[in-house]
């Protein structure tokens, strides 16, 4: 391909358009799933080419673009995005959470606290919260318009008796301004609550699903529950082995061939960060160790 | 029953149905078909196969739009509804909370899948309940009522035999304590003494909520032990109805004459 022929951010401003017009509907009501005229993208679906056509819609040539998979600025996925973006808007890309305008995500949402001038976008495999007992879209579709959402707590209820606790710990549905029940997307459950109230716009899409959805700022997000069995966020028992911090997400790492293993944080900027800023942990004493990245 | 019944009536029937038809292309499924259910009251509707038994309980359950005519319904407050000028959502609020459905296959009945307690709770989490423990217990009560033992309350009906699976539709459509409930060929499929202890079963909480049934059915043995009132249908048409025993043991009709003597294949 020829690369000064690319429009700014890869779709034609025809596209654009149709996809901030679904945005902008999915944001009047929030946790509704707009469906959308996905395009084909030069990545294969699964490459989050839903929350790809949303950044591309939103980007302007001012905005610092960050993007993350499972916490982390450096998986192959994260950096094809990234380069995508560089090579066709031309837009600054940074790994930094605090200096980013809009951050493209898949599997976290990370530690930092999202302000107001930032946008999150979600790249989002499966949409429908309610698909897992209800195949028929148009079954689905009537539930939503209904508000008749027994059936996510059928699904909760039978984690409980099948495991003493509700056990889902990912895509772990949500009530979105006491009304649409949505899929957060595969997120841990640990995310939940930075979605509720959040000051930033958050976005999320679906391409081989063609579905876009919106939480605005400041809205209500919930998690749902049995009175008898409140949604608990997980909670880590471990602190993070290189910056010692308690209240992160936490990924296990296999650290030699003998099985050892550690717990460090999955948002690697936050983690960064934190050693920057002199702390450490059980595994990283030594002021003078190696950055995890190279 | 015959007895409960002239007691339990009242005068407002709580279903009627006004000169009901339904075509598929050029066959007519349903004709202009007229009756009342009254409180209490358990209505079987008998006919061959094909006479259009399964297509009136679907107009009569409105899951299925009437090409002439119309039902209503009283609700609880006492009004008497028109169901095609009710919304989507009061309708299928009624088609889960004041009505149930037994299908003659359980697996259009029942989430095969999730666990017999979750089938018996969906009803109640649907309109709200919100508290683990108690909707479990109440799944549980549901169960023995239905003589399910306790400990397969987390088994999912894929492992029930067909009497249970049988059973556990009846609990999971009772758990509301509907006003009334629509069964389609209840006890087909099943083994003749399965069908005894189903319909067995059945009969009480007819009797103890005073729900009102109609009950389709081409066995009828299944007529004669559950219900009141019979209305014979033939080629879509009802041509004899009147009290169960009246009809079975002296039925007017030659058709209905042939059904009584097993003349006709059922
Ligand atoms: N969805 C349908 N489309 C076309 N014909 C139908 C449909 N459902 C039922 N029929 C026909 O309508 C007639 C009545 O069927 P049905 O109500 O199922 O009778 P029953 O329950 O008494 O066996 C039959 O001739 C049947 O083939
Ligand atoms: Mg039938
Ligand atoms: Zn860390």
């Amino acid at each position: 391909m020829n690369a000064p022929t690319y429009n700014f951010a890869y779709l034609d401003e025809q596209t654009k358009r149709m996809i901030r017009r679904a945005i902008l509907k999915a944001i009047a009501i929030p946790g509704y799933q707009v469906p959308f005229a996905s395009r084909e993208m030069p990545m294969p679906y699964g490459w989050g080419t839903g929350g790809v056509q949303v950044t591309a819609a939103i980007l302007g040539p001012d905005d610092r673009l960050k993007v993350i998979d499972q916490g982390s600025d450096d998986t192959t996925n994260a950096i094809s995005i990234r380069k995508f973006f560089q090579k066709t808007a031309g837009v600054a890309v940074t790994t930094s959470t605090v200096n980013a305008t809009v951050i493209q995500t898949r599997h976290r949402i990370h530690e930092a606290q999202l302000g107001a001038h930032q946008v999150l976008v979600y790249q989002v495999p499966i949409p429908e919260p309610l698909r897992f007992l209800e195949p028929r879209e148009t079954e689905t579709r009537r539930m939503h318009a209904l508000a008749e959402y027994g059936l996510i707590h059928v699904k909760l209820y039978e984690d409980i008796a099948r495991f003493g606790h509700i056990a889902t710990a990912y895509a772990y549905p949500v009530k979105v301004n006491a009304r649409y029940v949505m899929d957060p997307s595969p997120t841990p459950k640990f995310d939940n609550p930075k979605m509720d109230n959040c000051e930033a716009l958050q976005l999320f899409g679906a391409g081989r699903e063609k579905r876009i959805y919106a939480i605005p700022p400041y809205t209500t997000v919930q998690s749902l529950d049995f009175e008898d069995y409140p949604f608990e966020p997980y909670k880590h028992k471990a602190c993070c082995a290189l910056c010692n911090a308690a209240d992160s997400y936490l990924d296990e790492i296999v650290t030699d061939d003998k099985g050892s293993r550690m717990f460090v944080c999955s948002d690697t900027d936050y983690c960064e960060t934190r050693q920057a800023q002199g702390h450490r942990g059980s595994e990283n004493a030594s002021p003078f160790a190696e950055s995890r990245h190279a | 029953m015959l007895d409960r019944i002239t007691t339990l009536q009242d005068d407002t029937p709580i279903l009627i149905a006004d000169g009901l038809g339904k075509s598929y292309g050029r066959l007519r499924a349903c004709r202009d078909i007229s009756f009342k259910l009254y409180s209490g009251e358990v209505l079987a509707i008998v006919g061959e196969s094909g006479s259009g038994k399964s297509t009136l309980l679907q107009l009569l359950s409105a899951q299925l739009a009437p090409n002439t005519g119309s039902v209503s319904y009283r609700m609880r407050d006492g009004s008497t509804r028109d169901l095609a000028a009710m919304g989507e959502a009061e309708r299928r609020l009624l088609f889960r909370t004041d009505w149930g459905f037994v299908h003659q296959d359980p697996a259009m009945g029942l989430r095969m899948a999730v666990s017999a307690g979750a089938n018996v709770g969906e009803r109640l989490m649907a309109i709200g309940h919100n508290h683990y423990g108690k909707i479990r217990a109440t799944a549980t009560t549901w169960l023995e009522r239905v003589e399910i033992s306790a400990d397969r309350i987390d088994d999912a009906p894929r492992t029930y035999s067909g009497g249970m699976r049988q059973r556990l539709q009846i609990a999971r459509n009772l758990v509301t304590e509907p006003r009334l409930i629509f069964m389609d060929e209840p006890t087909g499929g099943l083994d003749v003494s399965v069908q005894a202890r189903l319909l067995d079963m059945m009969r009480s909480p007819v009797g103890e909520l005073g729900l009102s049934a109609i009950v389709v059915t081409h066995d009828l043995a299944v007529a004669r032990l559950l219900s009141h009132r019979v209305m014979v249908m033939q080629g879509g048409r009802v041509i004899e109805t009147g009290l169960t025993d009246q009809v079975l043991d002296d039925p007017r009709e030659p058709y209905t004459q042939l059904l009584v003597s097993s003349i006709l294949p059922a």
